[in-house]
C-alpha cells in the first residue's frame, strides 16, 4: 500500500498543528462556536448528543496492521475501548473530548493517518472497491488512482467552501461493491478496444432527502486528465449551485435542475479550458504511486483445495470467502455484525486481534467495507481454517455476509444529534428475529439498511429492504422501503405505506420476508422477486 | 476601511467599486465589485480597464468567490483582487492560492494570526493561481 514521503507527512503534520491552534483559539474564546464549527468539521469532529465524535479517514478503505493497532490504542486512550466502522469505509470514535482531539490527531499522524475532510462541506475521503488489488474480476487495481485523487483533492484551494459535501467513489470491475452511482462523483475504470485505460465518469448521485442516482457524464476521460475533469465538475457546481437552502445544494440537485445535457455541456466547456492550465500530474507521478501498490509476494504453486470437513467452517467459507486473483489465495471477509451487536462496532481487543491476523495471514493488509465489515485481502486458502478458528474465538466468526443479519445501520439517536429515531436497537431486534443461521441462508442475499433520519447515513434508499426512522409527534416511527440497491443494478427503494413503531417494524419486515419466501422462484433473491412481482403483493402481506 | 490588508506593493485604487452591471455599462470605471452570484466571465472582455476587483463573501459558507478569483487569474488579470465581507482568517491561505491579494473583512483579522495562517503549509498538492510548485512537480524535479 501507499507510503507517505516527507511531503505527505509534512502536510498531515501541518494540519495537526493548525487544528491544535484552532482548538486553542476556541477554548480561549477567540473563536465563537459558530466560527469553530466549520473548522472542526473539516477535520472530522462532530458535536453529537453526548460528546464529540471524530471520524478518521481510511482512504479507499485500505489500511494495515500497524494502523489498526494505533486505532485500537486510540480507542483505549481517547474513547471507551471501541471504534465504529462507517458506511464510507472510515472509522469513528463517539466519546472524544475536544481538548484531547489535537493529541489524538498527532497520534494518527505517526501512522500516516488523518481526519482531513472527513466531514463538512468538503471533498470527502475517496471510497473504492474493498477488494481492489485482490479481486479476481477487476481490470486493474483502482487504489493508485484513488491515492492520486486523495492527494489532489486535499486542500484544493478553489473548493475550500463547497455548497455541500462531495463524495467520490472508484471501482475497476463490472460488479459494483462501492455503491458507485450513489456518489456525487464516481469513476469506473474501463479499457477501450485499443486496450487503453480510461475513466467512465458519473455525477450527481446522492441519498439524503432526495435520493438520486448519478448519471453517466463521460465515457472515457484519459486518466492523467482526471484532475482537470474533476476541477471542471467541481467548478460548475461551485459556481452554479444554490446557496440558499442547505437541502438543495448537493450536486445531484444541480444536475437535475440544469438537466443532464446542459450539465455535461458546461462541464466539457470548463474541462477544455482547465486542460490549458497545465494542472494535471504527469504519468510519472501516477507510476510512482502505483509502485507502492505492487502485489505482495504471493507464493506460487499453492493448492486451491479447502478442507471442508468441519461443517461450520464450510458454512463460513461459503459466506465470507471471495475469489482472489492469485491461485491458492482467497479474500476473507470478517463480519462486524454479530447477532445482537452494533453494526460496525469493534472493540480495541478485536482490533488488535485483526491486526495480528492480518500480519499472520494477509501480508499485514486490512480493508474496511462500506457495508461496515472488514476484509483480509490476501489469505492462503490453506490458512483459512486457522483464521476462522481464531476469528471465532474472538466473536468475529459470524457467517452472514450479505445475509439478512448483515445490516447496515447509522448510529441513530443513541449518538447522533441529527437523528429522529434510534437505529441500533432496530438492527439488533431484526438480527435476533432472524438469528437462526439456516433461516438466514434460506433467505439468501438480503440487504437491510437502516437510517435514523432523512439524511440517510444508513443508506436506507439503497436497501433491498430499507428502514427510515422518523419522528412522529414525539415518538419514534419507522417507515419500510423495498427495492433499493447499491450494486451495479442500483435503484432506490420505495416506501411501502404508513410507518410502524419499533416492535411493529420488525414484524412488518418479517411479513415482507415471508411473502418473498412464498412467491419466489428458485434461485431468486429478495430483490429479484420484488422487481418481478412489484409492490402490491408485498403491501398486502405487510398490512393485511 | 480600517480592516484592509493588502499584500501588494502598488497604491490602492482610490475610487469606489461599482457593481458588475454598472461597470459593464460605462467605460471610465476601474474598480468593480463582484457579488457571490455574479458571473465574473462577463468581465473578461474588458479586463484591461480593471484595476481592482472586490469579491464579496456574504457569509463564509459561500465559497463561490474562490472560483471567481481563480477565473480572473486564469484570464491573465494582474490587478488587485480583494476579498470583502465574511472573510475568515482560516480561509485566507486558500484565498491567497486562488489569487486574492487583499483582504477587507467585516471583522478585523489579527495580523499575527493571519501571518501564521498564510505560512502554515510549506507545500501544496495542486497548481493554482499563486503559481506555487505542487508536490508532484517537486517529486519529479528531484528525480
Amino acid at each position: 500500500m501507499y507510503k507517505y514521503d516527507n511531503y505527505d507527512q509534512a502536510m498531515v503534520d501541518a494540519r495537526v498543528e493548525e487544528f491544535r491552534d484552532q482548538t486553542r483559539r476556541r477554548i480561549e474564546g477567540h473563536l465563537t462556536d459558530d466560527q469553530f464549527k466549520p473548522l472542526r468539521l473539516k477535520n472530522g469532529l462532530y458535536l453529537q448528543l453526548h460528546a464529540y465524535m471524530l471520524r478518521v479517514a481510511i482512504p479507499y478503505g485500505t489500511f494495515n496492521s500497524v494502523q489498526m493497532r494505533k486505532l485500537a490504542d486510540i480507542a483505549r486512550r481517547y474513547d471507551r475501548g471501541y471504534g465504529h466502522f462507517t458506511t464510507r469505509q472510515n472509522i469513528q470514535y463517539n466519546w472524544i473530548k475536544l481538548e484531547e482531539a489535537p493529541d489524538l490527531l498527532a497520534e494518527l499522524a505517526t501512522v500516516e493517518m488523518h481526519a482531513i475532510q472527513t466531514s463538512g462541506e468538503s471533498i470527502r475521503n475517496v471510497s473504492a472497491d474493498q477488494y481492489a488489488g485482490a479481486a479476481a474480476d477487476e481490470i486493474c487495481d483502482s487504489r493508485p488512482w484513488a491515492e492520486v485523487i486523495r492527494q489532489m483533492t486535499t486542500f484544493m484551494p478553489e473548493f475550500s467552501y463547497l455548497p455541500r459535501k462531495f463524495k467520490i467513489a472508484l471501482i475497476a470491475s463490472q460488479e459494483d461493491r462501492a455503491a458507485l452511482r450513489w456518489h456525487d462523483f464516481a469513476i469506473r475504470i474501463v479499457k477501450n478496444e485499443a486496450g487503453e485505460t480510461g475513466f467512465e465518469c458519473y455525477a450527481g448521485g446522492g441519498m439524503g432527502r432526495t435520493p438520486i442516482l448519478a448519471v453517466k457524464v463521460a465515457d472515457f476521460v484519459p486518466p492523467t486528465q482526471i484532475l482537470s475533469y474533476l476541477e471542471a465538475v467541481l467548478r460548475v457546481w461551485n459556481r452554479n449551485a444554490r446557496r440558499d437552502n442547505i437541502h438543495k445544494q448537493r450536486m445531484k440537485i444541480l444536475v437535475h435542475e440544469l438537466g443532464e445535457a446542459e450539465f455535461i455541456r458546461q462541464v466539457e466547456a470548463e474541462f477544455a479550458h482547465i486542460l490549458t492550465l497545465d494542472h494535471d500530474f504527469p504519468q510519472a507521478e501516477f507510476d510512482r504511486v502505483a509502485a507502492y501498490f505492487a502485489p505482495p509476494a504471493w507464493e506460487t504453486g499453492l493448492s486451491d483445495e479447502i478442507d471442508r470437513s468441519d461443517p461450520d467452517f464450510a458454512l463460513w467459507v461459503d459466506s465470507q470467502v471471495v475469489a482472489h486473483k492469485a491461485p491458492g489465495y482467497a479474500i476473507a471477509n470478517i463480519s462486524l455484525k454479530p447477532v445482537g451487536g452494533i453494526p460496525g462496532d469493534i472493540s480495541a481487543e478485536q482490533m488488535d486481534l485483526v491486526a495480528d491476523l492480518a500480519d499472520k495471514y494477509s501480508f499485514g493488509e486490512i480493508r474496511a467495507t462500506h457495508a461496515q465489515n472488514l476484509v483480509l485481502p490476501h489469505v492462503r486458502k490453506s490458512d483459512l481454517p486457522a483464521l476462522w478458528a481464531e476469528l471465532n474465538a474472538a466473536g468475529l466468526g459470524e457467517a452472514n455476509l450479505d445475509l439478512v443479519t448483515d445490516i447496515i445501520a447509522c448510529p441513530g439517536l443513541d449518538y447522533c444529534s441529527l437523528a429522529n429515531a434510534r437505529s441500533i436497537p432496530v438492527a439488533q431486534k431484526i438480527a435476533e428475529r432472524f438469528a437462526d443461521p439456516a433461516r438466514q441462508r434460506d433467505l439468501g442475499e438480503l440487504k437491510i439498511k437502516i437510517s435514523g433520519c432523512i439524511n440517510a447515513c444508513g443508506h436506507h434508499h439503497a436497501g433491498h429492504i430499507g428502514i427510515l426512522g422518523v419522528d412522529r409527534k414525539g415518538t419514534e416511527n419507522y417507515q419500510l422501503l423495498l427495492g433499493g440497491s447499491g450494486a451495479e443494478d442500483a435503484s432506490h427503494a420505495k416506501i411501502v405505506g404508513p410507518g410502524f413503531d419499533e416492535a411493529g417494524i420488525v414484524d412488518a419486515l418479517e411479513r415482507a420476508v415471508e411473502h418473498y419466501r412464498t412467491v419466489r422462484e428458485p434461485g431468486e433473491r429478495f430483490l429479484d422477486t420484488y422487481r418481478r412481482v412489484g409492490m402490491d403483493g408485498f403491501k398486502e402481506a405487510i398490512y393485511g | 476601511m480600517g480592516n484592509l490588508i493588502r499584500l501588494r506593493d502598488d497604491a490602492a485604487a482610490d475610487e469606489p467599486a461599482v457593481s458588475l452591471d454598472s461597470f459593464l455599462d460605462q467605460s471610465n470605471a476601474s474598480a468593480v465589485r463582484i457579488e457571490a452570484g455574479d458571473d465574473v466571465r462577463q468581465l473578461l472582455p474588458v479586463l484591461d480597464r480593471v484595476r481592482l476587483v472586490e469579491v464579496d463573501f456574504p457569509k463564509f459558507r459561500d465559497g463561490r468567490g474562490f472560483s471567481t478569483a481563480s477565473i480572473l487569474r486564469e484570464a491573465g488579470y494582474k490587478g488587485e483582487i480583494r476579498a470583502t465581507g465574511d472573510v475568515l482568517v482560516d480561509l485566507v491561505a486558500f484565498m491567497r492560492r486562488c489569487g486574492f491579494d487583499a483582504f477587507e473583512p467585516d471583522v478585523a483579522i489579527d495580523p499575527a494570526v493571519m501571518e501564521s495562517s498564510l505560512a502554515r503549509y510549506a507545500e501544496v498538492y495542486q497548481s493554482a493561481a499563486d503559481g506555487r510548485l505542487p508536490i508532484w512537480a517537486k517529486r519529479h524535479a528531484q528525480a
